[in-house]
């Protein structure tokens, strides 16, 4: 017995805004001899909307109302409505997402886009589902082979490393076909100022086709840094991300590049100069006869759409299907990660206890861990996510601890860092769909 | 074409067929040098081969990509990239192999410690068998009590239970020391939340899964739950599974079983199997079918 999902993926970037529909296939992958094993046997994208620009009042404002039409639009194309949609994402990337109003357009969108979509944004998210929206990850898998994936889009390239089907590390660059932006002319008409000092142009001046194609080596340059072809210089630093945090290491041995975003679609076909009144036909050349495609590398099975269908497809998991809930009003958003019980305190509102797994699973060690809670645990919603698989366990544990009427949530095989947020959607079957975010805004 | 034409025509193309092998060609092949292994003495201790993890032992010499090998191989418990010397295991596989083939059949030859039952509050009772060989022989006899075990479990469980929870050691004594009671104690506090009673669990020596129909016959129950060691394999000896049967009674339908078999280590934990029983139990009880009855009723 299939249950199928409705999923919306929403990617608003510095250039594009796009909207994918995707049904995700739950099913019991188990025989009918063994405790039930639920897993998304499949994601069919059913509806992709055409590349949007971007509705901008300025360069720095998104125009949130206009926004808010392209979407109704596309959901009436798609024939969708928003009761129908049970789950997705909503992604504000690139340059986008630090712009001022981006948080407050961010709410205005997932409010619109149903029950349980939700809205996220952060690079290492955006590293994640465009390196698994355009195939990067299931490559990995399938060849063994580590796979550094690069989404080039219009203000940022997001990096990831994928090892084994894993990602393990994830980065963000300043280098973006929109970087610098030109009219039907030749003539610049914004230049972004991540690029003080690394461009001579000027706005209101005709461009000069070495001077692109010169910014254009520089960038790719970087890029050759961060994969580890090029000796880095102050210069990857200087266009490295600071909202990434963590310290990227160029992969030391041979791996397969892998590239999407709009910028891919220009590396193995030529456009015109002034196709897209950016730098874009640039930088794909310089990608073309840079190191980046002297050893292996592939186009992502999706391109432009990489992020939007990692939004829509890849956001949302499934916990293990033996869980345990009772009185929980589904869904729940937003829930701040904790590792230990005694930051549930400091919160303002209700928290995700995250527990590895034991060394042993042992009833009386359950019994134990439940004591501990039932202890500790402050007057909230008691909402606990396990690496191991004793969340059913537990969770009887603590219903007889609490009482029936105390909300409990028990989820397993979900990993979560710190610093992570977790939405919660309505329980499919025998398990919970969730989504896990790195970064959230508040609005 | 005359005969001798045709005799060395036939001669040159067996020529070209076979390369003409002569004696003087012949060469020993240098023996491989001996891996120097320690001196062992009588009441040395030797390795343990058993505590090989299995998923991670990689044999094969001069391999093409071992670490995507192993990868792979880290997924299943065959024994594969094993290796081999000549044509036949590596004496490593060899000895492995049959370390684990005991193990099988000591689990089935072996009776879990008389203590068990005991040391856990378990009513320890016994089938009609009287030896492991006849419990083998006789699946009958592994189905029926005797009165005087029939009137102990009648002692300590006078009233009807809903669910009546019974561990058998079955073909694997391992299986239940290592997994019975971490299951039962999920699955009774799950029975528990659940506002379900319980009869005093029974401990059955020599116990088939029909065992728990004459416990039904006994007790009244209306459910019964039987936590048994199943046939071991190679790649454990310690899977245990419960069956699960509504209204059990003397002579019920194989086909009314519930099961939740492979609870080990590597296959589903007892903790969350005994939860889960907990649960599909509380659903039995509610549209009061189980076994393949059950899944015809959820398919509708």
């Amino acid at each position: 017995m299939a249950e199928r999902l409705l999923s919306v993926g929403l990617d608003v970037g510095t250039t594009s805004t796009q909207l994918i529909v995707s049904e995700l296939t739950v099913e019991n992958s188990a025989s009918a001899f063994s405790v039930p094993q639920m897993q998304i046997s499949q994601r069919k994208i059913r509806y992709r909307s055409p590349v949007h620009f971007t509705p901008l009042l300025r360069h720095d404002l998104v125009d949130g109302a206009a926004l808010r039409e392209i979407v109704s639009a596309e959901y009436e194309k798609a024939g969708i409505r928003r009761e129908d949609v049970d789950t997705g994402a909503v992604i504000i990337t690139g340059e986008t997402s630090r712009k001022e109003n981006a948080a407050a357009v961010l709410e205005n969108l997932s409010d619109l886009a149903g029950d349980f979509v939700v809205a996220t944004a952060g690079p290492d998210l955006e590293s994640v589902l465009a390196a698994k929206g355009a195939g990067a990850t299931d490559h990995s898998e399938q060849t063994g082979k580590t796979v550094l994936h690069m989404d080039i889009g219009g203000g940022t390239s997001n990096l990831a490393l994928v090892s084994d089907g894993k990602i393990t590390a994830t980065g963000c660059m300043n280098v973006g076909g929109r970087l610098v932006k030109l009219d039907a002319n030749g003539v610049i008409t914004y230049i972004s100022p991540v690029l003080t000092g690394l461009f001579d142009g000027a706005v209101g001046q005709p461009a000069r086709i070495s001077q692109l194609e010169a910014l254009a080596d520089t960038l790719v340059s970087a890029l050759e840094m961060a994969a580890g072809l090029h000796q880095p210089t102050g210069l990857l630093d200087r266009l490295w991300t600071r909202e990434a945090g963590v310290a990227w290491t160029p992969p030391a041995g041979a791996v397969t590049l892998s590239f999407s975003g709009g910028v891919a679609d220009c590396i193995e076909t030529d456009h015109p100069d002034l196709a897209f009144g950016d730098i874009g036909p640039f930088l794909g050349r310089a990608i073309r006869r840079s190191r980046l495609c002297a050893g292996e590398y592939r186009l992502g099975t999706e391109t432009i759409r990489a992020t939007v269908i990692g939004a829509g497809s890849h956001a949302t998991q499934l916990s293990g299907s033996t869980v345990f809930y009772q009185s929980i009003r589904f869904p729940m958003k937003n829930l701040p990660v904790v590792t230990d019980m005694g930051q549930l305190a400091r919160l303002d509102g209700p928290g995700v206890l995250a527990l590895p797994a034991p060394n042993e699973l042992c009833y009386g060690k359950i019994t134990t861990l439940a004591d501990e809670i039932a202890a500790q645990w402050p007057a909230q919603p008691v909402l606990i996510c396990l690496e191991a698989d004793m969340a059913k366990a537990l969770g009887h544990a603590l219903a007889l601890r609490f009482g029936p009427e105390k909300p409990i949530l028990c989820i397993d095989r979900v990993q979560l860092g710190e610093n992570s947020y977790l939405d919660v959607g309505s329980p499919i079957d025998h398990a919970i769909p969730v989504v896990v975010k790195t970064l959230i805004l508040h609005a | 074409m005359n005969k001798e034409e045709l005799t060395a025509l036939v001669a040159e193309i067996l020529g070209q067929m076979q390369p003409q092998v002569k004696a003087s060609d012949y060469r020993a092949t240098q023996p491989e040098p001996q891996k120097q292994s320690p001196a062992l003495h009588d009441g040395d201790f030797v390795p343990d081969i058993t505590a090989l993890d299995l998923r991670k032992l990689y044999l094969t010499d001069h391999p093409a990509d071992k670490e995507r090998f192993a990868r792979m191989k880290a997924r299943t418990p065959a024994r594969l990239g094993s290796g081999k010397a000549g044509p036949r295991y590596k004496t490593l596989t060899m000895l492995r192999f049959r370390a684990d083939h005991a193990a099988a059949q000591d689990a089935v030859f072996s009776e879990v410690d008389t203590e068990f039952a005991k040391k856990n509050g378990l009513l320890p009772t016994k089938t009609c068998c009287n030896s492991k060989d006849e419990y083998l022989t006789r699946p009958d006899l592994g189905r029926k009590f005797d009165q005087h075990n029939a009137k102990a479990i009648k002692g300590v469980i006078d009233t009807p239970p809903t669910v009546q929870i019974v561990i058998g050691d079955g073909l694997s004594s391992a299986a239940i020391e290592a997994n019975a009671m971490d299951c039962y104690h999920a699955l009774a506090d799950g029975l528990k939340t659940r506002n379900i009673s319980t009869g005093q669990p029974i401990f059955v020596k020599y116990c088939r899964v029909g065992a728990g129909d004459a416990v039904g016959d006994i007790t009244g129950c209306e459910l019964v739950a039987v936590l048994v060691g199943e046939r071991p394999g190679l790649v454990t000896d310690k899977s245990m599974s419960i069956y699960i049967t509504y209204r059990p009674r003397t002579g019920v339908l194989e086909s009314s079983r519930t099961v939740i078999s492979n609870i080990h280590a590597q296959g589903t934990p007892a903790v969350e199997a005994g939860a889960y029983a907990a649960e599909l139990i509380e659903k039995i009880l509610r549209k009061k079918v189980s076994g393949v009855g059950l899944h015809l009723e959820e398919a509708q």
